[in-house]
């Protein structure tokens, strides 16, 4: 290969590699909670807020919020408890970086946490783990247990005078758990049913009171910070867009997942700035033989899809944006040649009709009518008018709901009928396709006495 | 704080807090709605209600956004409406062709969205066809309809405090379930009716009680709920041509703030029961003498009590002849009259009822006291509170409540003792829920569960063992030095006694007395000491007792000791019973007083009655009921006028009441159906439901209000108190009023508590009496923040001790037996058993046993039981229920085929006079 494969960088993943890595003594071989003694003994809860401001760490979670600010935003002095309520609920379509995480290095997943506890002055921990994933909640279990027992967890820590508690709370199958505020109302032992914000958590959350909901990923890279300072970090991927004041770039590493029709699935850590292209072809080794790249969502489901001519992109918060697209989780689901972007619809209307916690009309409704008009298609019976139809619905679900789950359903299904309207054409009743072929010459026709 | 903010191009300031649809809604902005309710806290779900916020990513939904600085909105944009418009479209495709709503009343608000926004064939495809439920006896419920808006939910929770609504499902799928997932009649729903009244859709629906709900217009008639003495203000639905009651609504801006129960909003329709008397009647000779007409009033239980509701109705009126009211009239005054010349006014009677109204209870006692001749007037308060009543009297110089079941808003700590006040005082338990949803500590002292025990610290009570329980509260109290000594030294008297007899409690003396650990006392006692404002509320299990009284001393021994009289959220309420107690004994239905309270061996008074009646009075307190009945037994009591009560199910020891009524040589009783005691009169009256007639009721908050005409009485029914009229005039007392008004002009001229009040200013909220200023005020809502109405302006202490009850269990009789009512029916079920949706709910006769007295006497959860008392016996259907305790048994009372009164005893309070309903010994068998 003439080009250089752009290269991996561990440290996320670091111990992934090691026998063992998920017990406290390799972890601590490895260096574990040292970074948590440091902030403890050395730094202000102040500083390290600062420190993690610096490195423009962003949430991994989907939404690539500054954890920093975020933090920031926790009242220091009100007389009630605080929480972290740890995002591993990890339920979008395709992704499983926190898996790896929390399988094969916990001690750093809590370690994050309790740096974050500590510089937002709270003292307990909720990791709501997706109910799919045992072994993840064993992991954390046994870490808790490690932790406790050698006094990395518990009343005054260290001799500090710090306290901190960690619990495991077990999802049970439910996407919309994983956004935030639905987190919070599984977690208090109600439905998800996703809050109205504001107030947001950070003033009033679990229990009503002041709660930080960060991702595993994101919290993971928190010792790194402290360990090299936020500089350090900010100076990994990509940096922020000198011309726009509001870009915070891409700093840091980042976990990417590849799946789908695709030869190697498969999760690496890198710098940001490799591209879709070169994580596919150069990491998960390209297209099934004989098949090609039809379409990629970069990050999950919840993103618009890249055409294959699309992908010669970075896969960064803004980069992708700029193409119209988004990074949510980092981890690509591919679909070649040999997939139907009708079908491909149907099932994507499908899940977040299905998943859709049914509280807001546009969303219980509008999922569910795009799934009825996708199956109509693909009984081929289609109008232009369904088109139509979607697109009125599109502009109307989107933005009007109280949780971003509706307009996760939105984006993707948007771009697949604009991107692949041709598909969609083809499963149209031969009246409409032919009223269709006429429309299209007609446009032609305008264009061309126009221009 | 307040905030200014720009919407539709015009300024507007509002307070901080306030939402921008509020805030629009100020401007006359109309933006519309589907899941907000201004009663309900928003939950911004329908997302109907949104609006542009300029800078705003989003759409906000404008009913829980608040308002913020400098915020410019849009209420109406194209985008706006746009969106709309579509979620009306996706919401109607998934609707039946016809919304039950539109059919019944009419009001449905999806359909009234889609006619502005002109939809008529919603372009998605219809869905997939979500189930009916038919479950209910009172509500429809189509899932099919239901657009997720969560007011149901948030009005079963929030508003009724029920907790029965929930979601089930998620995505499409979702949808409205009941408890988990059950049909609604099979769930813990009690038919408040509350979701349905805030549905927007057709998916909950009222089932028709009488004639089918129509959208058509209906006379509407502001009025009170007949039964309970919460006295929830409601307006009836009425279709002039069919003479009915269509349906009941809640009045909003009212006491009850529009919630109603079960009874309220679906029994109404026993006042068109075909059972109504709508002719006088007279005894037919061939039935004498008299005997028991209907199987359930037979003299021992030879199996047929248990044979249904009124099933030999027709049996028992074909014992007497029609007559004209000239006849019927004529016979009634020459009978009693003949009594009276011959044997002296003495050996007359009367029961008035709680039932009637003010006006009707002031005419019944004038007639009692200035035609018959004699004091012997009582009613069936007597039975309730009449010891509450004689404590208060004795203690604070007035028998009624201090403060109003609502200032539980205000109290940081409640006690609710001897009450099931969600089955009795339904819709005030609301009000004691929410209070404990918002802090309000509830302490629940019962020794039956009640399920208000849900919602706050319970303790489970010995029978009997109140005043040991509360005297050693109070000794606690002392100990702890909470009492409050600056009000005790201002407002009270007789302190040290009081304090030496509740320094002999501790906690471990009386623990063993009321079953009540000492610790516990302790807690307890510390909560109510502590507390900054402390309410008691209490029902009849504190005064249906032989110590009734003392009972209730012990507990305004509580407020008094710890300063919890006359402010907000303080104060002594005893629950009233039945819709006009309060008011009955206002106005003087009562052998011992006139109008407030006068008593009439003051001759003061009398002289201001004789002057007021024109006729001279008897100077000696008359008999109470139960002392009436015991005349009669022994002959000294000959006749008897009996007006809307029914003492043959609601008696202590019934059997020798009714051997006692049937030994009167005459008895009318005026009534509008042939209930068990009309079974042996010799003239029955046919008079008018509740429904058709307008007069005042007074309840248990003291609050007066108006109920309305709604009907027209069938056949030959009169207005009561034209009948009263009619016969005093007859007797030689010629009355006649105008107008039902100048009854109570008269009434409230000759009181303190209603002076000034005239039934202009009873609309509405009603007024509270006492009240001065009836055109500026709604009346005292507190009274007693400055010293009682005693003749030293103190509020004495009443010191009561440990006696024993008047009758022990023993190995013949081990259980003890307490009696009650239930959440559908009312006293002797003479109404609710005739109203179509309570009878559905609660057809049947049962008793409540613990499951483990149960399988002890290897007797089936619904297996029958023969419960024996020392005085008789019944056959009755028996339920496991851990709401008992062990070894204790309770009967509701409302049931003729198995009338708990059969078991009772008729030992009587020395004070109050009230039967001890809630003790007695009792055997259990399989039966
Ligand atoms: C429908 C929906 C599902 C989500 N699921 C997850 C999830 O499984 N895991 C997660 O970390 N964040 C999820 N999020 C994002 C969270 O709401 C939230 O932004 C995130 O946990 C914040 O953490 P971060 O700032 O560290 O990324 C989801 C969001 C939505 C709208
Ligand atoms: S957008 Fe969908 S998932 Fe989110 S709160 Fe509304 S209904 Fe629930
Ligand atoms: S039943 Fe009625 S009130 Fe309840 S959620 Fe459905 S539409 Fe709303
Ligand atoms: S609470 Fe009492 S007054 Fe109110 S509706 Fe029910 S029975 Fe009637
Ligand atoms: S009315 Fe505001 S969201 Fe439903």
């Amino acid at each position: 290969m003439a080009k250089k494969r752009y290269p991996e960088t561990k440290i996320l993943s670091k111990n992934f590699d090691k026998e063992n890595s998920w017990t406290f003594d390799v972890a601590r071989e490895n260096g574990a909670y040292t970074m948590f003694e440091k902030a403890l003994k050395e730094m202000t809860p102040d500083q390290v807020i600062e420190e993690v401001k610096t490195s423009r760490l962003r949430g991994r979670g989907g939404a690539g919020f500054p954890t920093g600010v975020k933090w920031s935003f926790v009242p220091k002095d009100v007389d009630k408890p605080k929480y972290l309520a740890l995002n591993a609920d990890e339920s979008e379509p395709g992704t499983f970086k926190d898996r790896w995480l929390m399988e094969l290095d916990p001690h750093m997943v809590l370690e994050g946490c309790l740096i974050c506890a500590y510089a937002t002055g709270l003292s307990t921990i909720y990791i709501y783990v997706r109910g799919e994933y045992p072994l993840s909640q064993e992991r954390l279990w046994g870490a808790i247990r490690e932790a406790e027992e050698k006094g990395f967890l518990g009343e005054n820590i260290q001799g500090s005078g710090f306290s901190c508690n960690a619990y495991v709370h077990t999802g049970a199958g439910a996407y919309i758990c994983g956004e935030e505020t639905g987190l919070l109302e599984s977690l208090e032992g109600k439905r998800g049913h996703p809050r109205i914000k504001p107030p947001f958590p950070a003033v009033e959350g679990a229990f009503g009171c002041p709660t930080v909901i960060n991702n595993v990923e994101t919290l993971a890279h928190v010792p790194w910070i402290i360990e090299h300072g936020g500089e350090a970090f900010a100076k990994q991927g990509i940096a922020p867009d000198p011309d726009n004041p509001r870009s915070n770039g891409s700093t840091g590493t980042k976990l990417f997942g590849v799946s789908g029709d695709i030869k190697t699935p498969g999760c690496w850590e890198f710098e940001f700035g490799i591209t879709v292209k070169e994580l596919l072809y150069d990491y998960a080794g390209g297209p099934l033989d004989g098949r090609e790249i039809k379409a990629v969502i970069p990050g999950g489901l919840s993103m618009p899809v890249l055409t294959a001519d699309e992908l010669d992109v970075p896969m960064g918060f803004d980069d992708l944006v700029k193409v119209g697209s988004g990074l949510g989780t980092a981890c690509a689901i591919v679909m070649d040649d040999t997939c139907c972007m009708v079908e491909a619809s149907e099932n994507i209307a499908h899940f977040f009709a299905d998943e859709s916690c049914g509280q807001c009309t546009p969303c219980r409704e509008g999922c569910h009518w795009m799934e009825k008009i996708f199956k109509k298609f693909n009984a081929n019976q289609g109008t232009r008018s369904d088109l139509d139809l979607l697109e009125g619905l599109f502009v109307n679900i989107e933005g009007r709901t109280i949780c971003a789950l509706a307009d996760a359903a939105v984006w993707p299904l948007r771009s697949i009928i604009r991107k692949f309207r041709h598909e969609f054409v083809a499963k149209m009743t031969p009246e409409e396709q032919a009223a269709e072929k006429e429309a299209q010459a007609e446009k032609a026709r305008e264009t061309a006495g126009v221009s | 704080m307040s905030i200014t903010l720009t919407i539709d191009g015009t300024e507007i300031t509002v307070p901080e807090g306030t939402s921008v649809w509020d805030a629009a809604k100020q401007m006359g902005h109309d933006v519309p709605v589907l899941c907000h309710d201004e009663k309900l806290e928003p939950v911004g779900v329908c997302r109907m209600c949104v609006v542009e916020v300029e800078g705003a990513r989003t759409l906000v939904a404008s009913c829980v956004r608040e308002c913020e600085e400098g915020m410019v909105v849009r209420t109406g944009s194209e985008v706006v409406e746009r969106n709309r418009k579509t979620l009306t479209e996706l919401l109607l495709a998934d609707q039946p062709e016809e919304s039950a709503r539109e059919a019944t009343t009419g009001d449905d608000q999806l359909f009234a969205l889609a006619r502005q926004y002109g939809i008529e064939t919603p372009r998605f495809p219809a869905g997939n066809g979500r189930p009916v439920d038919d479950s209910s006896p009172v509500i429809a419920v189509d899932h099919q309809a239901c657009i997720l808006c969560d007011r149901c939910v948030r009005a079963c929770d929030d508003i009724q405090s029920n907790l029965v609504i929930g979601r089930t499902g998620k995505g499409y799928s979702a949808r409205i379930g009941f408890d988990l997932d059950n049909p609604m009649g099979a769930s813990t729903c009690v038919e408040c009716g509350e979701c349905a009244a805030a549905c927007p859709t057709g998916a909950l629906i009222n089932k028709p009680i009488t004639v089918a709900i129509e959208p058509k217009p209906l006379k509407e008639i502001e009025s009170v709920c007949p039964y309970c003495g919460v006295g929830c203000a409601l307006t009836y639905k009425v279709d002039e041509e069919a003479n009915k009651v269509v349906y009941a609504e809640g009045r909003e801006d009212t006491a009850n703030e529009a919630r109603l129960c079960v009874k309220g909003r679906y029994g109404f329709d026993y006042a068109t029961h075909k059972h109504r008397l709508t002719k006088p009647l007279i005894r037919k000779d061939a039935h004498y003498p008299k005997q028991a007409l209907t199987g359930a009033m037979q003299r021992k239980d030879d199996g047929t009590r248990t044979n249904g509701v009124y099933p030999d109705y027709e049996k028992a009126l074909g014992a007497f002849r029609e007559a004209t009211w000239d006849e019927a009239l004529e016979l009634v005054a020459s009978k009693l009259s003949a009594i009276r010349d011959e044997h002296g006014g003495d050996a007359l009677a009367g029961f008035g009822s709680a039932k009637c109204s003010n006006e009707e209870a002031y005419l019944f006692q004038k007639m009692i006291r200035a035609v018959f001749k004699t004091n012997n007037v009582d009613h069936c308060t007597r039975l309730c509170h009449a010891s509450s009543v004689a404590a208060l009297l004795e203690t604070i110089g007035s028998g009624a409540v201090t403060t109003v079941y609502n200032d539980i808003r205000n109290a940081d700590v409640a006690l609710v003792t001897g009450s099931n006040a969600t089955a009795n005082h339904p819709v005030a338990a609301t009000f004691f829920k929410e209070a404990a949803r918002n802090g309000t500590k509830l302490i629940i002292v019962n020794p039956h569960r009640p399920e208000l025990a849900d919602h706050g610290e319970y303790v489970r009570l010995r029978p009997g063992g109140d005043v040991a329980f509360y005297n050693a509260i109070m000794n606690v109290i002392l100990e702890e030095g909470l009492e409050d000594r600056a009000y005790i030294e201002q407002y009270t008297e007789n302190f040290d006694a009081l304090k030496e007899t509740v320094a002999r409690y501790t906690p471990e003396i009386a623990a063993p007395m009321c079953g009540i650990e000492p610790d516990k006392i302790r807690e307890i006692a510390i909560t109510i000491g502590k507390a900054n404002a402390f309410l008691v509320f209490w029902g009849m299990g504190i005064s249906q007792h032989l110590h009734g009284t003392d009972n209730a001393r012990s507990l305004i021994s509580l407020c008094l000791m710890t300063g919890n009289v006359g402010r907000p959220g303080t104060g002594l309420h005893p629950l009233r019973g039945q819709n006009n107690v309060q008011g009955a004994s206002d106005a003087g239905l009562i052998p011992m007083v006139f109008p407030d309270y006068a008593p009439v061996e003051d001759p003061e008074v009398r002289a201001k009655y004789e002057a007021a009646w024109n006729v001279g009075l008897d100077p000696n307190p008359g008999m109470t009921v139960v002392e009436i009945a015991h005349a009669a037994e022994e002959g000294s009591l000959k006749g008897m006028y009996i007006m809307g009560e029914n003492p043959f199910l609601s008696d202590p020891n019934v059997q020798r009441a009714r051997d006692a009524f049937m030994n009167l040589d005459f008895l009318v009783v005026q009534d509008i159906f042939l209930t068990e005691t009309a079974e042996v009169a010799d003239v029955v009256l046919p008079a008018t439901s509740y429904f058709e007639k307008t007069g005042t009721f007074t309840n248990t908050d003291r609050r007066v209000q108006l109920g309305q005409t709604a009907l027209t009485p069938p056949g030959e029914a009169r207005l009561d108190w034209e009948i009263l009229c009619d016969v005093m005039t007859r007797m030689g007392y010629p009355q006649s009023y105008e107008r039902i008004e100048d009854v109570f002009i008269e009434f409230s001229d000759l009181t303190e508590s209603y002076k000034g009040l005239r039934y202009e200013h009873l609309l509405g909220r009603g007024k509270l009496w006492p009240c001065p200023d009836p055109e500026n005020s709604e009346g005292e809502v507190v009274l007693f923040g400055d010293g009682f109405p005693t003749p030293t302006g103190r509020g004495k202490f009443s010191p009561a001790e440990v006696l024993p009850p008047e009758e022990m269990p023993d190995a013949d009789f081990p259980f003890i037996l307490n009696t009650g009512r239930t959440l559908q029916h009312w006293h002797t079920g003479s109404m609710t058993r005739r109203a179509k949706a309570l009878d559905a709910i609660n057809p049947e006769a049962f008793c409540e046993v613990h499951p483990e007295d149960l399988a002890a006497l290897g007797v089936e959860d619904g297996g029958m039981v023969r419960l024996s008392t020392r005085r008789n016996s019944i056959r009755v259907k028996a339920r496991a229920s851990t709401k008992t305790s062990k070894g204790s048994v309770f009967i509701p009372f409302h049931y003729r085929e198995a009338s708990a009164n059969l078991l009772t005893s008729d030992a009587l309070d020395p004070f109050g006079k009230i039967p001890a309903f809630k003790f007695s010994a009792l055997k259990v068998e399989p039966a």
